[in-house]
């Protein structure tokens, strides 16, 4: 049971990453590394308000927009710089690195005992008796569907159509006399503000912020993205949001099993690493077997 | 009134591979007109389109649109009195959203993409209207993802998208090249019918001869960056396909082919 709810809790809080690599990777078709650098960044914004005695629930509002600054610079390196997908996210995520650290103090910022999202008054009071085992995983709960409900509403407006159609086919963006560069930056804003908010969430449940937390998130994010994908292909009525969602508790749950089974946390980057490589390669021949077929 | 004035335009220059598309290129369209632009392939015929869209930037020269000069603008603000549509039919269409999406935002074109909701619902009925003249069922279809269609499908909507709000100029380039005979008739037939409600100034480029003297009430044929033959009204009606064969053929001899 600890283990389910646990699965739950760390799989709802990277679900938050995996719909902002949604953003990026599959409706911009851009591969941002930048959120190896956004996710610390949320974390580091929020330990050192909290710890500046801020409102645990402001915190994680700055983090949000520490997300979206980050953002804002990947996209105009990107646009206004012209410098390759891969290679503006590679700036911003080494940049955010002295950054983080420059925010957090040091390499390790722990916040025990001060208020989070978490542990404060209100949510005490609230979850006392019975429900108090599950308090931190309904409260993770809850930011996740705010974040998914803003996320689907904002895909069905006029700003969210023009979203998808520049990942789609950029030449329909400029036909539609729209700047697709301006575009791409509001997707990659969206993206990382996203993943700040992520870490900020990761940072309250763990209580403390690490400077290297952030290894490896965009490699979790499109693994989480891709599972989620595959495994709702077939019902063209799941919401992406939706998809993304399950496929990082669905992700999280094999790293779980995998650990139980007798792995040490240590191998744990390169089983994602693995586990990543599997699923693009399954994944790809799906799509080429879909081609043939056509 | 389209002009473009003394335009050059060099490929990859300073290299082997430089090659010179147009070289104090003129042409002047006025409003209204419907031209027909054929010529072999290389000619300048798209490179033209590409310019006049700011798709390629020129090297020298001026591009004016009602006197105004456009040069330096940026494609998508041209965009804005341009409707374009492409060969290939999925360049005019995003595959992946619906019928529904794609006419919502081309409803939208040059008002403002905000956070209100994509779709007015208010419209559909109009967009149901509008697709049923196409009697390719499509009506039926709002919610289908655009890239199950074929590609007659998607190019008659692509015609539809560029027309839906008001522009100054339609641009089709090869616009039916892509598509079996008969729906290339249909999307044809449609193309004719809105230039000739919306008396939108129409530049079609084409290798369709036939098209090129039955469409339109100016033809060009380009060789080489230049222009080797410009009827109007009266002139064009009495051009055949044959004519332009010859032409064709005259012009291929002398280049050696």
């Amino acid at each position: 049971m600890d283990m389910l709810i646990s699965i739950l809790e760390q799989g709802l809080i990277f679900a938050i990453i995996a719909m902002g690599v949604y953003i990026t990777y599959k409706i911009l078709d851009f591969p941002d590394l930048s959120v190896d650098g956004t996710y610390p960044l949320g974390a580091a914004v929020t330990v050192a308000l909290i710890s500046a005695g801020m409102n645990p629930l402001l915190a994680m509002l700055a983090s949000i927009a520490a997300g979206a600054i980050a953002g804002l610079a990947t996209g105009l390196i990107h646009v206004k710089l012209k410098v390759r997908d891969l290679l503006s996210g590679i700036i911003t995520m080494t940049a955010l690195y002295s950054i983080n650290l420059r925010i957090a103090g040091k390499a390790n910022v722990p916040i025990f005992n001060m208020p989070t999202i978490f542990n404060n008054s209100i949510t005490n009071s609230l979850f006392s008796g019975a429900l108090a085992p599950y308090k931190t995983l309904i409260i993770i709960f809850v930011v996740v569907i705010v974040a998914k409900l803003l996320l689907d509403w904002y895909l069905k407006t006029k700003s969210g159509y023009l979203l998808r159609a520049v990942g789609d086919n950029p030449v329909v963006v400029t036909s539609l006399a729209s700047d697709k560069g301006s575009i791409k930056i509001i997707g990659l804003v969206i993206a990382n503000a996203l993943v700040a908010l992520s870490g900020s969430v990761m940072a309250q449940q763990q209580r403390f912020f690490e400077i290297q937390m952030g290894t490896g998130t965009i490699v979790i994010g499109l693994a989480s993205v891709i599972i989620g994908l595959n495994l709702f292909r077939r019902f063209r009525r799941t919401k992406p949001t939706t998809s993304a969602i399950v496929g990082s508790i669905l992700y999280k749950a094999c790293v779980a099993i995998a650990i139980t089974y007798g792995l040490s946390a240590t191998d744990m980057k390169l089983v994602t690493a693995l586990l990543f490589l599997i699923i693009l390669v399954l994944g790809r021949e799906r799509r080429s077997r879909r081609k043939a077929d056509a | 009134m389209l002009d473009l004035k003394h335009i050059s335009k060099i490929y990859n220059p300073g290299t082997i591979n430089k090659t010179c598309i147009f070289q104090d290129f003129n042409l002047s369209i006025n409003s209204g007109e419907f031209v027909s632009v054929v010529g072999s392939n290389g000619s300048g015929k798209t490179s033209m389109l590409n310019i006049i869209c700011g798709t390629i930037d020129v090297d020298a020269g001026d591009i004016l649109i009602n006197g105004e000069n456009i040069t330096s603008m940026p494609d998508f603000k041209r965009h804005r009195r341009i409707g374009r549509v492409y060969q290939n039919p999925a360049m005019g269409t995003c595959s992946e959203m619906t019928i529904l999406e794609n006419m919502s935002m081309a409803d939208n074109k040059g008002k403002p993409f905000s956070l209100t909701p994509g779709t007015n619902k208010k419209r559909i009925p109009y967009y149901r209207e509008i697709l049923q003249q196409l009697d390719l069922g499509l009506e039926d279809k709002l919610d289908t993802l655009v890239g199950s269609l074929s590609g007659g499908q998607r190019q008659a909507l692509a015609v539809i998208m560029s027309t839906m709000t008001d522009i100054d100029f339609l641009i089709l380039d090869e616009h039916t090249a892509a598509l079996d005979p008969r729906i290339a008739e249909t999307v044809m037939e449609l193309t004719d019918k809105i230039v000739r409600e919306k008396g939108v100034t129409t530049i079609m480029v084409t290798h369709n001869l036939r098209y090129a003297t039955m469409y339109g009430n100016r033809l060009i044929m380009m060789h080489q960056g230049k222009i080797v033959l410009d009827k109007s009204d009266s002139g064009k009606e009495a051009t055949s396909v044959t004519d332009l064969l010859g032409l064709f053929n005259a012009i291929s001899i002398e280049c050696g082919n």
